[in-house]
């Protein structure tokens, strides 16, 4: 296997772009990260998408994504894996690229889903569609399932959860491509419109359009493109039950702690090696049952851990340097790219007024679903 | 469209008709071919009327499928004799649902498609 390193990365802004179609969106990421890491072709490409055959009734991306960025004779794939869709498609270009069957490989992700489609509908179908979605539940409906349980079980509250919406809203800040740059405080989260009980609005991530794109190439080649080479040190998935009442326990995402398993043995590291983690905010419930699952504290102890600053910026680990998904915005498709994007620029250091300091390794993980999947990476500026 | 997919699932809805891993015990609704365990040796279990409360929800925004029923609440809920489903609580006001509240299963329409609004069936559940 050979050592694989991310040249290049490119994203658009995150938001309500009406004035952007699917296609558009994704051609910008992928020129934007073609641009960054001076490449002058592909071998291969892999375009994560969740669902756009229901927001905006395009299927058949491999096609529709070469065209538009002028590769029409590359190999392309699109790949699905609910949210986790481009987090997968991230790990498949790092293991064709580690095989040595092509060079570069562009892997990107995409999702528009401000196109007039019932956006919670269309999201429900990363639930259990016969047995979930059927009974009127939705995906923060799901998430405030393993809230409740997780509050009943841990004695987790729901200002512990305030404080991780409220934190990476204060990173999101100060990132230019955020959807929403502005602070709030802990009022605002817990008074805010309830969703699904004990979730309120400003405990779930946002609908919004986006993508993201990154550039992989053998360790030994990209020396020819860069002097910061950001090396793959590890890569993990995993899947679960896809419906939450399955579980054994409803509190735990196994599927997010086999995924960081298995990353961390690759890479021959712990969580406490890990220097900052973009981890999958899609409710503040689950930042808290990923930093658990991920070993950054104990389990059952993500809400205390949280409240006590320890995933702030200048924290013990910091957690969506980003903004995270509650801030940044969660263009369900392209969330797994955008983290890798956050990650390379934190280990080039360029992350400007978000920049945490000395950062030389840096994890990544992207849930499908409510915890069916996850995907985790992690990288290492050498 | 839900209807005709609906239809292949009515033992499921109607019976709670699941079936059981005779290796380990575990019960599935719907029933599955093969136990997480290993195991293909199941047999037909029709799953209890009686459970309790292991978490619920009280969904205010939902899909515009449910949109005349906003609020409800979802629960996951864990049968007399094994298994678990998902379901809304029905007929009990929502400030008296509570985490290991016991529940009867009801018979109820979950919802109606379509234009000309073909009602599909299945379980509820409702605090005893
Ligand atoms: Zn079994």
């Amino acid at each position: 296997m050979r050592d694989v390193a991310v040249i290049g990365v490119g994203m658009t802004k995150f938001g309500e772009l009406w004035w952007q179609n699917l296609r558009e969106l994704y051609v910008e990421a992928a020129l934007e990260a073609i641009k960054d890491a001076g490449v002058d072709h592909l071998d291969s490409m892999y375009v994560g998408c969740m669902t756009s055959g229901l927001f905006c009734a395009q299927e058949h991306l491999a096609s529709l994504m070469a065209d538009y960025l002028g590769q029409k004779h590359i190999s392309a794939y699109r790949i699905e894996s609910a949210c986790a869709s481009s987090g997968l498609a991230f790990r498949l270009g790092f293991i064709e690229v580690a095989s040595g069957m092509s060079d570069i490989v562009l892997v990107g992700g995409v999702e528009k889903m401000h196109t007039g489609a019932d956006a919670t509908y269309c999201l429900a179908s990363a639930a259990d569609q016969d047995y979930e979605a059927f009974h009127g539940n939705t995906f923060p409906g799901l998430y405030a399932l393993i809230a409740r349980a997780h509050m009943a079980k841990y004695g987790t509250t729901r200002e512990q959860m305030a404080a991780v919406a409220v934190k990476n809203h204060y990173n999101g800040s100060m990132n230019p491509k955020a959807q929403f740059q502005m602070k709030i405080d802990k009022e605002t989260v817990l008074n805010a419109t309830p969703v699904a009980d004990p979730l309120g609005l400003f405990d779930c991530s946002p609908v919004t359009d986006g993508a993201a794109a990154a550039i992989l190439c053998p360790v030994e080649l990209a020396k020819k493109y860069t002097d910061t080479i950001i090396k793959v040190i590890g890569s993990g998935a995993a899947t679960s039950t896809i419906a939450v009442h399955q579980r054994d326990d409803i509190t735990f995402l196994d599927a997010v702690y086999q995924s960081g398993k298995k990353a961390y043995e690759m890479a021959g590291i712990g969580p406490k090696d890990i220097d900052l983690a973009e981890v999958h905010d899609c409710f503040t419930i689950a930042e808290i049952c990923d930093i658990e699952a991920l070993g950054f504290c104990e389990v059952g102890q993500g809400g205390p851990f949280s409240e006590a600053g320890n995933t702030a910026l200048d924290g013990k680990i910091p957690i969506n340097t980003s903004g995270g998904l509650k801030s940044k915005g969660h263009p369900v498709g392209a969330t797994g790219v955008a983290q890798i994007v956050e990650l390379v620029e934190q280990l080039r250091g360029t992350a400007g007024e978000r920049q945490v300091k000395n950062a030389r390794r840096g994890l990544a993980q992207n849930m499908g679903g409510s915890g069916g999947s996850s995907v985790v990476h992690i990288l290492e500026v050498q | 469209m839900i209807v005709p997919r609906h239809y292949k699932e009515i033992p499921q809805r109607y019976r709670l008709q699941g079936n059981r891993c005779k290796a380990c015990g575990r019960v599935f609704l719907p029933p599955r071919k093969i136990c997480p365990c290993g195991s293909e040796d199941l047999e037909d279990y029709n799953l209890s009327w009686k459970g309790k409360i292991l978490t619920f929800t009280i969904i205010r925004v939902p899909p515009a499928q449910f949109k005349y029923q906003k609020p409800y609440a979802v629960a996951v809920v864990e049968l007399e004799g094994g298994g678990t489903i998902q379901c809304q609580v029905t007929d009990t006001p929502l400030e008296e649902i509570e985490i290991g509240k016991e529940v009867e299963i009801v018979f109820r329409k979950i919802l109606s498609e379509g234009e000309a609004g073909i009602h599909c069936y299945g379980y509820k559940c409702r605090v005893v």
